[in-house]
């Protein structure tokens, strides 16, 4: 199964909502569609349903023009942040819902029906009434009834924005097993890039109604084409910064250059943006590849296993995360290192160059 | 500002609570000493909002007592204890200015104008909100109504303390980051007392001095994000703290030795006394699980790339381990095995830590 968008655009009176699109999603696997709120992930997944009909373009589904088919007749199934369920009905009853149209026999809903709601741990409700249920086990009731169907495509739209912490992190291991050997192609919003990068598959990163990227998430996260989806790609964010490349090295500051990567050497000399992650700038020198540079520390934040440093150098205001615990005082110059092998150097447009 | 003790607190939603499941919380005695940053964390349906909730008076205990400096104030209602809140969802008065908003709580109290003027030119600024302050509140963004919120708790001088209830909820990730150093940043400057509560671990460890954790309508330890990290007192916490969280792996002792896979393991806490009958098990976080030459032999089943580092699970027997690697560094192709790093692995009994 394939879901292709082409050359989809959605504008509402003069406003682009979603600027022309092309993207082909197949099965198997996890496609996340990763941005910030009001990037345009849902308006995207209105128009892979149906429910909202492109200004231009066309949607395929496997293979056919589906563009004017009504969302019902698409074998869809959609699960929304904010979650509905029958109240009148049990929670086994709210999860077979969609079974019972589809006129499965018993004994096979009852299965499923059981197997969706341990994955879920919502298995001991499965009695009681939607209204009896704290509000994240509602959130997984309306969530085990999306998923208990085989349905072709599978819109999930922030589904785990609701739930506890550590629910969401089992979730994120687990609902990529549940699609293992289905036919279906799976699409999932989110804001979060650690739940991009934790549930695999195809990453497309969004901003303001722009796919900026589409590709195996390892590659997108490791080889942004440009400086937008590293910024979308990276929490906390990517620090950037204008840098002049002369003589086979990069100048930061008056006081912090290094030397470029055999792959900068070869462009020409001239000003680049160059983008390092906050885990690339350490309070701990490591390896050869380190430059030093003085940071004025603003905030720190400790995880346990992590620490944070909000520093300024110079105009920058940049980020450190470090493993460890690197206490230090604010309002104190603290030298930190940078990992040189690891920058990102990106064209005055913002294009990845080396 | 106040330092806020709870004595003998015990609470029931029941009219007659019989079993200990019936109380949501089981006898609690915490203190909250003036001017600290704390965090209440643990999954929904801990007891974490009733604790909140018996703070600012909502709910009044089934048993014990809430002192504000040594005052018992169980009976007070909450209009009359001084607490600032900052709930889920924005509070603010959407038809009233940002300037007006900050106000209102100044003009409730009789405050003149001049003096109204320069506290909320004072918390604006502190909040980056100088620029808004003439805009209608309506207009704002998420993150930009919740500091709202949080300077209505500010510019009052008589709070006791300010109490968060999951208050980046509505935020985006990226904002959610700004927010909180700036909640960390003011309260570095006011120190005034402030209570996070949450089930989320990033927001309570990056925000809190002291993190309380709670279970099941129990606290099951008080101690800094370093000390939750480093030395779990019980196996939830373990677990609930850290991404992922420490694998817990069952064990044996005999010999005054510990045994994992048949195989025996260093423990930075070696049982000292007998343990017959009781449940042991080995505690160890992903980061201190480490690959190595010789050790306890593994199969990799899954290697998530989470960008700075990757998460890979490994499966012994009957057991799944985790384990995390560094950037660059890269995994052996086949029979893996790891070692733990002993003074990182602890021994625990039926769940608590052996000490």
């Amino acid at each position: 199964m394939t879901l292709e968008l082409r050359n989809v655009v959605k504008s509402v009176g003069a406003q682009t909502h979603i600027h022309e699109t092309n993207l082909r999603l197949a099965k198997g696997g996890f496609n996340i569609l990763l941005g910030t709120t009001l990037a345009g992930k849902t308006t995207l997944m209105q128009l892979m349903a149906g429910l909202e009909q492109p200004s231009g373009g066309e949607v395929w589904f496997d293979g056919k023009n589906v563009t004017a088919v009504a969302v019902q007749k698409r074998n869809v199934s959609m699960v929304y942040q904010q979650f509905i369920n029958y109240p009148n009905l049990s929670v086994f009853e709210n999860i077979a819902s969609p079974l019972r149209v589809a006129g499965m026999g018993r004994a096979e809903i009852k299965e499923r029906v059981h197997r969706i709601a341990e994955l879920v741990r919502i298995a001991p409700m499965l009695a009681r009434r939607p209204g009896e249920l704290s509000g994240g086990q509602q959130q997984r009731t309306a969530l085990a009834r999306a998923l208990v169907k085989d349905a072709d495509l599978v819109l999930l739209d922030e589904p785990l924005a609701n739930l506890d912490f550590k629910l969401r992190e089992e979730l994120r291991d687990e609902l990529p097993k549940l699609f293992v050997n289905r036919h279906s192609v799976v699409v999932f919003a989110t804001t979060d890039p650690m739940d991009a990068l934790l549930l695999g598959g195809h990453t497309a990163t969004l901003r303001e109604g722009r796919i900026t990227q589409f590709g195996p998430t390892a590659q997108v996260y490791h080889r942004p084409a440009d400086l937008v989806t590293a910024q979308v790609f990276s929490n906390p964010p990517i620090n950037t910064a204008s840098v002049s490349k002369r003589a086979g090295h990069v100048v930061l500051s008056d006081t912090v250059q290094w030397l470029a990567t055999p792959e900068l050497r070869e462009l020409p000399d001239g000003t680049y943006l160059v983008g390092i992650r906050p885990h690339h700038i350490s309070p701990v020198a490591n390896g050869t590849g380190s430059t030093r540079l003085d940071g004025k520390v603003q905030i720190t934040e400790l995880s346990g296993s992590e620490s944070t440093i909000h520093f300024q150098h110079g105009p920058l205001h940049w980020v450190s995360q470090s493993h460890g615990i690197h206490a230090v005082e604010v309002g104190t110059t603290i030298q930190l290192f940078i990992d040189v092998d690891r920058c990102m150097y990106f064209s005055a447009e913002g294009k990845l160059v080396a | 500002m106040a330092k806020i003790s709870l004595e003998n607190v015990k609470h029931s939603y029941l009219k007659r609570p019989r079993t200990p499941e019936d109380w949501a919380l089981k006898k609690l005695d915490l203190e909250w000493s003036d001017g600290g940053a704390y965090a209440l964390l643990g999954p929904s349906g801990c007891g974490k909002t009733t604790l909140l909730n018996i703070i600012s008076g909502l709910v009044r205990p089934t048993e014990g007592k809430v002192l504000f400096d040594d005052v018992d104030l169980t009976e007070r209602p909450t209009d009359r204890r001084h607490i600032a809140q900052v709930f889920q969802f924005p509070v603010v008065y959407d038809t009233m200015t940002v300037r007006e908003n900050l106000a209102f709580p100044l003009r409730n109290r009789g405050l003149k104008a001049s003096e109204i003027e320069q506290k909320v030119e004072a918390i604006a600024h502190m909040l980056d909100l100088d620029e808004m302050l003439p805009r209608r509140a309506s207009g704002l963004t998420a993150d930009g109504k919740q500091k709202i919120s949080l300077g209505r708790g500010l510019v009052r001088s008589d709070v006791n303390v300010i109490m968060f209830d999951e208050p980046l909820t509505v935020i985006d990730p990226h904002l959610k980051w700004q927010l909180r150093s700036k909640l960390k940043e003011l309260h570095q400057r006011t120190r005034r007392t402030m209570i996070y509560v949450t089930h989320d671990q990033t927001e309570a460890l990056t925000f809190a001095e002291k993190v309380v954790v709670m279970h099941e309508g129990r606290v099951v330890q008080v101690g800094s994000p370093v000390e939750l990290f480093e030395r779990p007192r019980h196996t939830f916490v373990g677990h609930f703290i850290g991404s992922p969280g420490m694998n817990i792996l069952p064990c044996e002792v005999s010999g005054g030795g510990v045994h994992f896979a048949g195989r025996r393991v260093e423990v930075e806490n070696p049982p000292r006394g007998s343990l017959a009958g009781r449940h042991t098990e080995l505690g160890v976080r992903p980061e201190f699980v480490l690959l190595a030459e010789q050790g306890i032999p593994v199969n990799i089943v899954k290697v998530s790339d989470a960008g700075r580092y990757r998460i890979v699970e490994a499966r012994c027997e009957e057991s799944r381990i985790k384990l995390l690697l560094e950037e660059g560094v890269s995994l052996p192709a086949s029979n893996a095995a790891v070692r733990f790093d002993p003074a990182h692995t602890r021994l625990y009994a039926d769940g608590q830590l052996l000490e």
